[in-house]
C-alpha cells in the first residue's frame, strides 16, 4: 500500500545537487560526503541507508547547516529547500529554518533532551521560539503535542529520566513536530530501542507523518525499516548515493553490487539459508578513498575500468529508479 | 544420540536492591547438546546476558544447578573452576570495551595461553598466536597493532581468537555481532559457523535480533522478564510462534521485503520492572490475549510437542 501518494505532489521540497562535505584536519581531509544528489517531494519519505561512515549523518547535518566548522566544511553543491539554497543562507536565517521548517530527531533520546527541564517545558521552548504565542499558550500546545505522541498530561511535568527509552523518543518526536515542520530528518530514531518498542514508535511516526503531511528523511541501517515506513530509498556508500529509487522498484530489482551485497548480508527470517553471502573486505577510510569507484576493492563484478574511473552519471533502471555504477553505463561497454 | 554438554536446572539469579529483590533470572531450565547452538533471545533487561554470565559463574547464582559434562559447576572449588574455564569461554558484545587498549593484538590473544601455561617456549607461543589469528581471518601483519587502530569487525575477530585460545568446547556468545554493520556482521556469523563445525563447538548464543538467532541456532529460547516463555527448534517457532510474546516479537521485526506483509501486533506499554514482580504471568500487563487465570497463576513451561515448550495458560497440547 503506498504510504503517502495521496498527499504527495510533484513539487520537490528538497533537491540536493552535487553536495560535498569535507572535514579538514591536520592529518588529512576526510571526504565524508562526495557529490551527493538527492531529491524529495512534499509528503514523501525517503530512507537513507548505509553503513557506519557512509556519510548519512553528515548529510543530515549538512542540510541543517550543523556540520561543526571547523573542521567541517560544505565544499560544494547546493541544498535547495522549497526553492531556496540553504548553503547560501546566513546563520541568523538558518535559525529560523531549524526547528520550524526542518527538524531533526537523533538516535539517543537521552542525550538530546535536557535532563533538568520537565518535558513539557522543553516542547514549549521550541514553540515560544518560533511562534507568536504566550507562555501559557505554548505550554498548552506542548501538552497537546504530548497527547499526540501518547503521553498523558499527568506526566507532562516529569523529567526525562522518569521516562523509558521509548517514551523519551516520543518526547523528542513531539519537540520535532511541535512547529509542524515541512521536513523531518530522523537519524536512526529507533536504533537504541527494543524491537517491540521500535514497532510502537514507527507506528506513531507513520501516523503523525500522515496527519501533519511532513516529508521525512529516515536515516537507518535497517532495510526492514525502509520497507516498513518509506516511499523511496537511497543507498549510500563512501559519501555518495549509489542507487536511488522508488522503494518497490529498488527492493524488487536492486542493481548496484553494493545494494545487492547489503541484501545478501541480512539473515532472512522468511527463508532458510546455510550461509550468508557477506560483502568482502571493509568500509574504506574516508581520508584515503580508493581510486576510481570507491566500492571497487569490495566488488565481485568490478571491471578494470572501475579502478580508474569513478562513475559520475546516474543510469536509469526504470522511470523511478537510478543507479550510479559503470557496469550499467553504455560508455564503458566498448572500453 | 545427542550428548548433553550443558544442563541448567531451576537457575535463579536475584539481585538485592533497595526496592526489593530484582529477579534477573527466575527459575529457568534448558539443555544444550554438544555441537549445537541454543539461541537465547529477548529484549533489554529480560535476563539473557545474566544467564550467560551465571552459566560461566562470572556472577554467582542465587539457586539452581549448572551441569557441565555431568558435573554441577556451581559446587566447584577454585582449582576446578580454573580447569572449567579452559573449556568454557565468552565473547562479549562490545569489542572495544572487552579488549585491553594497552595490549597489542598478539598480547591479547597470547594472554590466556600464558596464564594457563599452554606454550612450551616463546616461539611456540608466537606460533600458536599466529595460528589463532589465521583461524579467525586476521592478517599476521596485524599482530603488533592495538585495538583502537582496528574497526569493529576486526576487533571482534580478536575477541573470538582469544576465546578459542584454550580450545574450549563451549562458548557463550553475548551479542557478538550487535555492534557491527550488516556486511561485517555476516562475515563474523559465517566465521562462527565455520569454527563451530571444524572444532565441534557448542554455543549459547545471546541476541536481541531474531534474524541472527534463526540463522545460528539449533534451538531457540525466548526470554521475558527473567523467564523462558517459549523453547523450540529453530524452524517451527518462526512458522508458528505459540506464546503471545513470541508472536508479538516476531511481528514487530521490520522485514526487508516489500512484498511480504505481516500482521503487526503492537504491544501496549513497556517491559515492567523485574523488581518484586507480581504473581501470575509476567507478560500479563502487555498481553493481548490475557484472561483472568493469567493474573494470579504463573504458567509453567509445558512440553507441547517433541521439540517445543511453552509457558502460557492459553496454549494446550
Amino acid at each position: 500500500m503506498p504510504e503517502n501518494t495521496a498527499q504527495a505532489s510533484n513539487e520537490a521540497l528538497l533537491d540536493i545537487q552535487d553536495l560535498s562535505i569535507h572535514y579538514i584536519t591536520e592529518d588529512g581531509t576526510v571526504r565524508a560526503v562526495n557529490n551527493l544528489n538527492l531529491s524529495l517531494k512534499r509528503g514523501e519519505t525517503i530512507g537513507l541507508v548505509g553503513e557506519t561512515g557512509a556519510g548519512k549523518t553528515t548529510t543530515a547535518l549538512g542540510i541543517m547547516r550543523l556540520v561543526p566548522d571547523p573542521p567541517g566544511k560544505i565544499v560544494g553543491g547546493r541544498i535547495n529547500f522549497a526553492g531556496e539554497d540553504l548553503t547560501q543562507k546566513s546563520d541568523a536565517a538558518m535559525r529560523n529554518v531549524r526547528g520550524k521548517r526542518i527538524s531533526m530527531i537523533f538516535q539517543d533520546p537521552m542525550t538530546s533532551l535536557n535532563p533538568v527541564i520537565p518535558v513539557r517545558d522543553q516542547i514549549a521552548e521550541v514553540i515560544l521560539l518560533h511562534e507568536k504565542v504566550s507562555a501559557a499558550e505554548a505550554l498548552a500546545k506542548a501538552e497537546e503535542m504530548l497527547l499526540k505522541v501518547g503521553i498523558r498530561s499527568e506526566r507532562a511535568r516529569e523529567y526525562p529520566h522518569q521516562f523509558s527509552g521509548g517514551m523519551r523518543q516520543r518526547v523528542v518526536i513531539a519537540i520535532a513536530l511541535a512547529c509542524n515542520p515541512e521536513l523531518l530528518i530522523s537519524d536512526e530514531p529507533t536504533t537504541a530501542l527494543d524491537v517491540t518498542i521500535q514497532a510502537q514508535v514507527l507506528e506513531l511516526m507513520k501516523n503523525l507523518k500522515r496527519e501533519f503531511n511532513t516529508s521525512m528523511i529516515m536515516i537507518t541501517h535497517d532495510l526492514g525499516i525502509v520497507a516498513d515506513i518509506c516511499d523511496k530509498v537511497a543507498i549510500m556508500y563512501a559519501g555518495s548515493v549509489v542507487e536511488i529509487g522508488d522503494k518497490y522498484d529498488l527492493f524488487r530489482n536492486p542493481k548496484h553490487p553494493y545494494t545487492i551485497g547489503l541484501f545478501n548480508s541480512l539473515p532472512d527470517i522468511e527463508k532458510d539459508e546455510d550461509s550468508l553471502k557477506p560483502i568482502k573486505g571493509f568500509m574504506p577510510d574516508p581520508m584515503d578513498l580508493p581510486s576510481g569507484c570507491p566500492f571497487h576493492p569490495r566488488c565481485d563484478v568490478a571491471k578494470p575500468i572501475c579502478m580508474q574511473a569513478a562513475p559520475s552519471e546516474y543510469v536509469n533502471v526504470s522511470e523511478n529508479h537510478r543507479v550510479k555504477c559503470l557496469l550499467f553505463s553504455d560508455t564503458t561497454g566498448g572500453e | 544420540m545427542p550428548e548433553k554438554l550443558l544442563e541448567v536446572k531451576n537457575l535463579k539469579k536475584y539481585y538485592k536492591t533497595k526496592r526489593g529483590p530484582l529477579h534477573a533470572v527466575d527459575d529457568i531450565d534448558f539443555t544444550i547438546n554438544r555441537g549445537e547452538t541454543l539461541g537465547l533471545v529477548g529484549e533489554s533487561g529480560c535476563g539473557k546476558s545474566t544467564t550467560g554470565r551465571v552459566v560461566l559463574r562470572l556472577v554467582d547464582a542465587t539457586a539452581g544447578e549448572v551441569i557441565f559434562s555431568g558435573e554441577n559447576i556451581l559446587n566447584y572449588d577454585k582449582n576446578k573452576m580454573r580447569n572449567f574455564r579452559e573449556h568454557a569461554q565468552i565473547v562479549f558484545q562490545d569489542p572495544f570495551a572487552s579488549l585491553n587498549p594497552r595490549m597489542s593484538v598478539s598480547e591479547i590473544i597470547a594472554e590466556p595461553l600464558i596464564i594457563n601455561k599452554k606454550a612450551s617456549s616463546k616461539q611456540d607461543l608466537h606460533k600458536q598466536v599466529l595460528q589463532l589469528m589465521d583461524t579467525v581471518g586476521l592478517a599476521a601483519r596485524l599482530e603488533n597493532v592495538y585495538p583502537h587502530e582496528l574497526d569493529g569487525g576486526r576487533r571482534q575477530r580478536i575477541g573470538i581468537a582469544r576465546s578459542l585460545a584454550l580450545k574450549p568446547s563451549f562458548i557463550v556468545q553475548d551479542e557478538p555481532v550487535s555492534a557491527l554493520d550488516v556486511s561485517i556482521q555476516a562475515q563474523i556469523l559465517n566465521l562462527m559457523d565455520e569454527l563451530q563445525k571444524e572444532m565441534k563447538l557448542t554455543y549459547l548464543f545471546i541476541s536481541h535480533d531474531l534474524g541472527v538467532i534463526k540463522h545460528v541456532s539449533t534451538n531457540i529460547a525466548v526470554m521475558y522478564l527473567g523467564k523462558i516463555v517459549e523453547m523450540s527448534d529453530y524452524a517451527s517457532i518462526f512458522k508458528d510462534p505459540l506464546h503471545p510474546y513470541t508472536k508479538a516479537l516476531l511481528s514487530a521485526i521490520p522485514v526487508p521485503n516489500v512484498d511480504v506483509h505481516r500482521e503487526r501486533i503492537i504491544l501496549e506499554g513497556d517491559v515492567p520492572s523485574p523488581i518484586s514482580p507480581p504473581p501470575g504471568c509476567r507478560f500479563y500487563g502487555r498481553c493481548f490475549m490475557r484472561q483472568d487465570v493469567c493474573k494470579d497463576q504463573d504458567p509453567v513451561l509445558n512440553q507441547i510437542s517433541e521439540t517445543r515448550k511453552v509457558a502460557c495458560h492459553l496454549v494446550k497440547k
